[in-house]
């Protein structure tokens, strides 16, 4: 005869388990500093820690920081509010985006003496291709889009983006894998803006990147810097920060901003417009602006800074007066920043590059 | 002729699985931060490794999550089981169905939704909501190593432990829980390198300012990964083969023990 069996299991044991793991999941408080808490949401490996030690002791402020990888990743987190962040610093077309759906709240200058004092004028004025008014964004740290050039596999300098399309660097060139990088390259090389909407010059650009395209090696991304230092390849687009760096590793690499014009690209600190605590964000970004503090993070991080005064006190003479990392930016034509192209741009882009990727 | 093909074959798969892994480790001892230049042989960036404040968080709030969730996880999964035995063929297959679904659902889809879950529900991110997104997804694979173990399970010694006067509980681990106890052992094992290993399902329900190995590694994209996470990961893959090899020693031990008791 068979007879079926249960397996009686005693139901306080169960309820105990449930109830333990409950309260482990529980435990998520975050105490707050006396004056209470700020929640800042930045790049990865875009500050000194040690910064935020000091701000958290200077003010009695608890810092809550959280990292962004990308601003396409930043943008759905700010959006969805799951978190209510307090400061962000993204670049400047994502800050046009965020201007244009009402994500920011204005800054009061009158809080921030550092920001309005230290900020150098030039930077504020690049700004004002995606924050008009200077209403939103305090520059945080900036830099150029140029090519980096080996000068022993090269017999002439580098000026000029025509020399990505020479046919004597047949697969010693390298461009960045990202469609308004490249497509920058290819508007710059034919004179257009860099932000246009004009289809007759997309055209133009697109059909350029496919002539292009049989002599590039490969399109990088933060593969640039290994395989320039390693000379796997002679000409590379690449961004003024990673400059400095590939060539104190490589001193044969020459960094250019090319004769017909570049990006200035831009990363700024924005508050949101939803912000819980305001005061807190001010103080936070106004100490961030303070020339003893932005030279550490200059230190840490690499990238250019925009804070004058930082840069006063940036000891290594070399660096202070580098051309890479400080050009001069009225000795250029044609220089640009990002600004959002709506939806519809960003998808006219995008098919634009994937023909070119896929030619 | 024949045999040194096979040497050859075998050499071939060691070197193919393990020739990324050794590369990291010669790239943690490198002197120059890239990884196309040898600088010289240090230990630098093992001893900036145990200095990094975020580095070590992100590692201990990983090892915390993947040890509860993979506990809860098992006495969640062990206790379903249970249950499921006591079912009707059809109701167990139907829940085993369902249970298995999440196995197969891409990571991506689980996570986006554990997402908007919490978010409807008001819940706050943060470690909890990683703790209890890991232990959802980790349960499937504690079941699927239990369940066997369960059916194979002989039922009348059970019932004589009740028929001799143990309580049900009592019956449960003293008699039922030591067969069950390898499947429960892998099941825990599973759901714990499970949970060390996910990426995208800790991504999308993380809070602010709680990071794990893995969110902590892809937010150094922008500025290049730290040569200290190349340091961190010789040592994890190093304290893992060391926990194998202990493992795969003991038994032979109590084999030979065995053996050596049978023949006195």
């Amino acid at each position: 005869m068979k007879r079926k069996h249960t397996y009686r299991i005693n139901p306080i044991v169960v309820l105990f388990f449930l109830l333990t793991t409950l309260s482990l999941t529980g435990c998520t408080s975050s105490d707050k500093g006396s004056n209470g808490q700020v929640i800042v949401y930045n790049w990865g490996e875009y500050i000194d820690p040690d910064t935020i030690r000091m701000f958290e002791e200077e003010s009695g402020i608890k810092v809550i920081y959280d990292e962004f990888e990308t601003n396409e990743s930043m943008y759905p987190k700010v959006e969805s509010g799951a978190v209510a962040y307090d400061i962000a610093c993204p670049s400047d077309y994502m800050i046009s985006r965020m201007i244009q759906n009402g994500m920011l709240s204005e800054i009061n200058y009158d809080k921030m003496p550092n920001a309005r004092e230290n900020i150098g004028a030039q930077y504020y004025e690049q700004s004002r291709g995606f924050d008009p008014e200077n209403k939103y964004a305090i520059p945080y740290c900036w830099g150029t889009v140029g090519i980096l050039y080996n000068k022993t596999m090269v017999d002439e300098p580098i000026t000029s983006w025509a020399q990505l399309w020479d046919e004597k660097y047949a697969d010693d060139i390298l461009m960045q894998d990202s469609v308004r990088d490249s497509f920058m390259v290819a508007e710059k090389l034919n004179g257009f803006s860099m932000n246009t909407l004009d289809p007759t010059q997309l055209e133009t650009a697109k059909d350029a990147l496919i002539r292009q395209k049989p002599l590039v090696q490969a399109y990088v991304v933060d593969q640039v810097r290994d395989k320039m230092i390693g000379g796997e390849a002679a000409i590379g687009v690449i961004y003024s920060g990673e400059a400095i760096y590939t060539q104190r590793e490589n001193p044969d690499l020459v960094y250019v901003i090319p004769e017909e014009g570049t990006n200035v690209w831009i990363d700024s600190w924005v508050i949101l417009k939803n912000a819980p605590n305001k005061e807190n964000a001010e103080k936070f970004i106004d100490f961030m602006c303070r020339a003893d503090i932005a030279v550490k993070n200059f230190d840490y991080i690499t990238y250019s800074t925009p804070n004058v005064a930082a840069r006063e006190l940036i000891e290594d003479e070399e660096i202070k007066n580098s051309a890479i990392a400080f050009p001069d930016l009225s000795q250029y034509d044609n220089l640009e920043t990002y600004v959002y192209l709506g939806e519809e741009g960003d998808s006219f882009y995008n098919e634009l590059w994937k023909e070119v990727k896929s030619y | 002729m024949k045999s040194a093909a096979k040497k050859i074959y075998i050499a071939l798969i060691v070197l193919f699985l393990y020739a990324p892994i050794g590369t990291l480790m010669v790239l943690s001892f490198n002197e120059s931060k890239t990884r196309a230049k040898w600088g010289g042989f240090t230990f630098k960036w093992y001893v900036s490794l145990f200095q990094n404040e975020e580095i070590l968080r992100a590692l201990f709030n990983t090892l915390l999550i993947a040890l509860f969730s993979s506990l809860a996880a098992t006495v969640i999964g062990t206790v379903a089981c249970i249950a499921m035995m006591a079912m009707k063929h059809r109701t167990k297959s139907v829940i085993m169905g369902i249970t298995n679904i999440p196995m197969l659902n891409a990571d991506i889809v689980t996570g986006i939704s554990l997402m908007l879950l919490y978010i409807s529900l008001g819940i706050k991110f943060g470690f909890g909501t990683i703790l209890l997104s890991h232990i959802t997804f980790n349960i499937p694979y504690v079941i699927l190593s239990v369940m066997p173990r369960m059916r194979q399970l002989n039922h009348s010694t059970y019932e004589a432990a009740l028929d001799l006067g143990a309580s049900p509980l009592n019956a449960f681990f003293k008699v039922m829980f030591p067969d069950l106890l390898p499947g429960i052992l892998s099941g825990f094992l599973m759901a714990f390198t499970m949970s060390l290993d996910d990426f995208i399902i800790t991504h999308f329900t993380k809070g602010v300012g709680v990071d794990t190995l893995s969110t902590k590694i892809y937010t150094e994209i922008k500025k290049g990964i730290k040569p200290e996470m190349y340091a961190l990961s010789a040592l994890i893959f190093m304290t893992v083969l060391l926990l194998l090899v202990l493992i795969n020693l003991t038994p032979d031990k109590q084999e030979k023990d065995r053996n050596k008791k049978e023949k006195s």
